[in-house]
């Protein structure tokens, strides 16, 4: 069986953004970029399922600029057995990086693909559910534990309140939560053997995607600012502050 | 133009969650109706019927929706969709599951945690951990969304009387089935919609030191225990207790951190607060840029004191 897990190149989570004064977005230029964290997490289940021999390949696809190659780079250092980059220069949003997967599920036919639940630039949470519902395959989001028995995947989510388990028939979507596993540090040796791992470039056309969206981003702002706060020196007259001032308890 | 919330339930009762997303999908412009897809679900779908400014409730009932699995959620609203402008999801962990579904099958981007609607095609939305808020139009035929519940006040849950009208339940898919499920038993407040937050971060130092110091100040004020990631990662709490970017989101009336430092991706979770109050000996903590009220102060013994303060 084979795993596909997309991976995205985002803004380093440490990280904090500064929102262009034009708000035209936000300011990206020279700032460190990183494999989004819950596709780091996803790349670590794959390599660990072929690991276990539930799997005997996994490929890295990533959609977005050239540069997104270095990100499949790290993936393959982690574990990876080769990767697919998607190239196109244009913003792409969740439903066409769907597009776009679905139409590499098409030839690649993995058994399982294996998303980050959400990638921490726009926040979206959708891509991995989009993947299933193009495919008309189950899914499996905000995973805590996966489990692969013959045809099926059995896979415990984070829900609101606990945890749920679900049993998917394969092929299936599964998206990480942040408690699936911890991704092991890449190796120097292991980072000069993803160099010669292949590497394959398409572009959405070959695809036969068409990747526009009908969503535009008018403007980006800074968010409202707390007005500042005071320090208290002690309990009574935190106490005080919160039963006469702030009238909240 | 017309729009339909896709209700969160435990088919005897409505979640909070919904009225929030009802007062969102109110902003639009339009009427508002409500889907209940679930299993014996009269409950929800009267206590649906009832919210002020809702003027029709679907009802779907069928085994197949006993569990809320997505591929058959979304299957049922997919049976109704085409007939709205809107479809409205709150941006809980089941309507995060269930919406880019419909959406995808719809062919239509989706607008994701809508903190409010500026007209019925445009919308805010925060992005990068809360750092930067985007507006965003859409000239998508249906507008899919969820709705950041802290954005939006609650809807009257009385006051209306719609109709109620069934629909036949769509049939299960056959590809994903239910095992089993943990959801912890307690006495409080969920964590969304309390209107006190206690949370404790890796200060708290032990996962019994977290229970033995913050429980008695929850118990008191009737509050919902939260915590940092650092917390959670460390085994101090469970995981549906993290408050930030990738846990839950929560604006309660008065959130106090305990032992907090308060890293972006927390700040992003609880910045909404009314409220802010942070324990921390560490004067050079994060966390007292966003406070209200800081107390630079050992929270083992200040915790304590502030519970018999209260007493």
């Amino acid at each position: 069986m084979k795993i596909l897990v997309p991976v995205k190149r985002v803004v380093d989570y440490n990280v904090k953004v500064r929102v262009k004064s034009d708000g035209s977005g936000v300011d990206i230029a020279n700032v460190k970029m990183s494999m989004n964290p819950f596709d780091e997490i996803g790349v670590e289940e794959a390599v660990r399922l072929r690991e276990k021999g539930a799997a005997t390949e996994v490929i890295a696809v990533s959609c977005g600029v050239t540069q997104c190659q270095e990100t499949l780079r790290t993936a393959m250092a982690i574990g990876a057995d080769r990767a697919i980059l998607v190239e196109c220069s244009d913003e792409l949003q969740p439903l066409a990086v769907a597009k776009l997967l679905a139409a590499l599920v098409k030839k690649e036919q993995p058994g399982l693909i294996i998303l980050g639940k959400q990638a921490i630039d726009d926040d979206c949470n959708q891509t991995g559910q989009m993947l299933a519902a193009l495919l008309e395959r189950p899914q499996a989001t905000f995973a805590s534990k996966v489990e692969v028995e013959g045809d099926a995947a059995k896979v415990t989510r984070e829900i609101d309140g606990g945890l749920e388990t679900v049993s998917v028939k394969l092929p299936a979507v599964i998206t990480t939560d942040l408690r699936l596993n911890e991704p092991r540090y890449v190796t120097l040796p292991n980072i000069m053997k993803a160099k010669k791992k292949p590497l394959e470039v398409f572009k959405p056309a070959d695809l036969g995607v068409d990747v526009t969206s009908k969503i535009k981003t008018l403007k980006v702002a800074e968010p409202p600012k707390r007005g500042a706060g005071i320090k208290v020196s002690d309990v009574a007259t935190l106490v005080d502050k919160l039963k006469n001032v702030a009238k909240v308890i | 133009m017309s729009a339909l919330v896709i209700a969160e339930h435990d088919h005897g009762t409505l979640k909070g969650a919904t009225l929030n997303t009802v007062t969102a999908a109110l902003q639009c412009g339009g009427e508002v109706h409500v889907l209940i897809a679930g299993h014996n679900a009269g409950g929800a779908a009267q206590a649906a019927a009832a919210i002020k400014g809702v003027t029709k409730v679907l009802h779907a009932d069928a085994a197949s929706l006993a569990e809320q699995l997505a591929e058959n959620v979304a299957a049922q609203v997919l049976t109704i969709a085409k007939e709205y402008s809107h479809l409205l999801f709150p941006a809980t962990a089941h309507g995060k599951n269930v919406a880019p579904r419909v959406a995808a099958k719809l062919d239509v981007g989706q607008i994701s945690d809508v903190i409010k609607v500026d007209a019925a095609d445009t919308f805010e939305r925060p992005i990068y951990a809360g750092n930067a808020i985007a507006t965003v139009q859409s000239s998508d035929a249906i507008k899919v969304m969820t709705v950041r519940t802290t954005g939006f006040d609650a809807a009257a849950a009385t006051g209306g009387s719609a109709a109620v009208q069934s629909l036949v339940a769509v049939a299960d898919s056959g590809t994903s089935s239910f095992v089993g499920a943990e959801i912890a038993k307690n006495d409080r407040p969920e964590l969304t919609a309390a209107k006190i937050i206690v949370s404790g971060g890796r200060g708290l130092a032990s996962s019994e030191k977290f229970h033995e110091v913050l429980e008695p100040l929850a118990d008191k004020l009737g509050a919902a225990l939260g915590a940092s990631r650092a917390a959670v990662d460390a085994g101090y709490a469970p995981n549906d207790w993290q408050v930030g970017q990738t846990g839950k989101i929560v604006a309660p009336q008065l959130y106090i951190a305990c032992g907090i430092s308060g890293a972006i991706q927390h700040l992003a979770g609880m910045k909404d607060s009314k409220v802010i109050v942070c324990i921390n000996k560490d004067p050079e903590a994060p966390i007292f840029s966003v406070a209200d009220y800081g107390l630079e102060a050992d929270l083992f013994v200040a915790v304590p004191e502030l519970v018999k303060a209260l007493s």
